[in-house]
C-alpha cells in the first residue's frame, strides 16, 4: 500500500478543515480545540495539530489529505507536515483582507519547506464581502502562472476542482525535463 | 463583487496598485478617522477625488488653485448655485475668463492633492464600488496611477522594507561576538540607547518594545540599525540562533511511475 499526501494550509480561519470535509472519505480525524486567544474568537473551535482527510484511490494507493493549523503558534507543525507531500493548498479568506499578507508569507513558507506545485484555492467566493479572484492575485502579489481558483469549501465541485488543478501541475511538473 | 476591506491591511497604494492594474472603473470610498474621501477611476486612471468636509465645487477648487481669487470664487458660487461644475467651468471658458487647460489642470491638481492626504492615512476601511461613475455634473480628469503609486510606495518602502528584514518582533537581539566591537565608541541617539538597555537574548523585540514605549515601526528601526551597524544579532529569544529548513527536494523517483501514480489520482478525484 503506497501513501501519498496533499497539503492544504493557509492562515487561521481560511476554511482549511471545510476543504477536507468536503472530499475525505472518512470523517476528518480532526485535532480541533476551542479557541482560547480572545482576538481569534472568530470560531468557536481551531485546528491545532492538523486534520487529516483520506481518499481511497485502489488496493495500492491511498491519498491523503494534511490541513495545517492556521494559528501561527503553531507553524512548528508546517515542516513536518510538508515532508514528503506531493503538493500543495494555499487557501485564502477571500472575505478578509487582514489575511492576505500572512497567506502569502504562509505559501513561501511552504514553497522554502518543499519546492513542490502548489495551487491557491480564493475560498468564500460566495461571501459578499469576497474579494474576486483576479483582486486576490494583484494582493497576494502572485505570479500570472500560479494557478488561483475560485472556491467555496463546502461545495465537493469547486473542491473537486481544485484538487484535479493541483494534480495537473504536478504531472506538468513530472513531465517537464529537468537539466 | 465587493472589493473592501482595511487599510491597516491593504495600503492605500495597494488599492491604487490594484485599481491600476486591474484598469477598473468605479468608486472608492475611504472612511479614515473622522473623514470620508471619494475617488473616481475610469479604466484604471484617477477621475475625480474628493475629500471630507472640504469645499470642493470647481470655484473652491479654481481658487485654491490661484487660477481666481477667493472673492472670485465666492461672487462665482453665489451667482451660480444651480449650475453643476461642468455649466461653471463652460461659462468661465466662454467668458474668456479662463482656458479649458486652467480648468483641467486646477482639477488635476486638486484630485492629485487628496490621493497625497490618502497616502498618509493608515486606518480606515475602504470599498470599491464598480457600479458608480463620476457624477454627470462634475468634470473628470485623467491622470495616470503610475506616478501616484511610486510616491506612495516610497513612504510604505520602509514599512516593508523593516517587516522583511526583521518579520518577527518575538525573535531577541544579542550583542554579537565580534571582538573588539565597542560601545562607547558608537555614536548612538537616544532611542538607540533606549533599545540597546534591553538587549539580551531572553528578551523579545517585542517585550522591548513594550517597555522602551515603541511602537513596531520604531523598533523595527532601531533593530534593524543596530544589525546594520554589526552590534547585534537576531536570535529566537531562548538564545539559539534561528534554524531556516534548507529546502527539500522531492525523493527522485521512476518519472513514469511518478506520472501513472498521478493519473490514477486525477482518475479518482474526478469520480468522486
Amino acid at each position: 500500500m503506497q501513501n501519498v499526501k496533499i497539503v492544504v494550509t493557509g492562515p487561521f480561519n481560511a476554511g482549511k478543515t471545510e476543504f477536507i470535509r468536503s472530499v475525505s472519505e472518512i470523517d476528518v480525524v480532526s485535532t480541533e480545540r476551542k479557541i482560547t486567544a480572545e482576538a481569534e474568537k472568530i470560531k468557536s473551535s481551531t485546528t491545532v495539530a492538523m486534520d487529516f482527510g483520506r481518499i481511497t484511490v485502489d488496493d495500492e494507493l491511498v491519498l491523503y489529505l494534511f490541513g495545517t493549523p492556521g494559528q501561527k503558534r503553531f507553524d512548528f507543525m508546517w515542516e513536518i507536515l510538508s515532508e514528503g507531500m506531493l503538493g500543495f493548498i494555499v487557501m485564502v479568506d477571500s472575505a478578509h483582507p487582514e489575511t492576505f499578507r500572512e497567506a502569502r508569507s504562509i505559501l513561501e513558507t511552504f514553497h522554502a519547506y518543499a519546492p513542490t506545485p502548489y495551487v491557491v484555492a480564493a475560498n468564500k467566493q460566495d461571501c459578499d464581502d469576497a474579494w474576486e479572484a483576479e483582486d486576490l492575485r494583484l494582493a497576494l502579489r502572485l505570479d500570472p502562472q500560479v494557478k488561483l481558483l475560485p472556491c467555496v469549501a463546502s461545495q465537493k465541485e469547486t473542491v473537486k476542482t481544485i484538487l484535479l488543478e493541483l494534480l495537473y501541475s504536478i504531472l506538468e511538473t513530472i513531465e517537464t525535463p529537468t537539466d | 463583487m465587493a472589493l473592501r476591506g482595511n487599510l491597516r491591511d491593504f495600503s492605500f497604494t495597494q488599492i491604487l496598485n490594484l485599481i491600476n492594474l486591474a484598469q477598473k472603473t468605479g468608486l472608492l470610498t475611504v472612511e479614515g478617522p473622522g473623514e470620508m474621501a471619494h475617488v473616481y477611476f475610469r479604466d484604471g486612471k484617477l477621475a475625480l477625488a474628493l475629500i471630507g468636509r472640504e469645499e470642493n465645487d470647481l470655484s473652491a477648487i479654481l481658487a485654491r488653485s490661484r487660477k481666481i481669487t477667493a472673492n472670485q470664487a465666492k461672487v462665482i458660487r453665489e451667482r451660480t448655485r444651480s449650475m453643476t461644475d461642468k455649466e461653471v467651468g463652460l461659462l468661465l471658458i466662454n467668458a474668456g475668463y479662463l482656458s479649458q487647460k486652467d480648468v483641467l489642470d486646477s482639477l488635476q491638481l486638486y484630485s492629485i492633492e487628496v490621493i497625497r492626504r490618502l497616502f498618509t492615512w493608515v486606518e480606515g476601511i475602504f470599498q470599491f464600488d464598480q457600479s458608480s461613475a463620476v457624477p454627470s455634473g462634475k468634470i473628470p480628469v485623467r491622470v495616470d496611477l503610475e506616478n501616484l503609486i511610486v510616491e506612495g510606495s516610497r513612504q510604505l518602502r520602509e514599512w516593508e522594507q523593516l517587516q522583511e528584514e526583521i518579520p518577527s518582533l518575538d525573535m531577541a537581539l544579542k550583542f554579537t561576538d565580534r571582538p573588539g566591537t565597542n560601545l562607547r565608541h558608537l555614536n548612538l541617539n537616544l532611542e538607540e540607547w533606549r533599545v540597546v538597555r534591553y538587549v539580551n537574548p531572553k528578551n523579545s523585540m517585542r517585550q522591548i518594545a513594550q517597555v522602551t514605549h515603541m511602537n513596531d515601526l520604531e523598533i523595527r528601526r532601531i533593530a534593524y540599525a543596530l544589525l546594520q551597524a554589526g552590534i547585534v544579532d537576531i536570535v529566537r529569544p531562548d538564545g539559539k540562533p534561528p534554524v531556516m529548513p534548507p529546502p527539500r527536494p522531492l525523493p527522485p523517483v521512476n518519472k513514469e511511475e511518478h506520472k501513472s501514480l498521478v493519473q490514477r489520482l486525477i482518475n479518482r478525484i474526478r469520480s468522486l
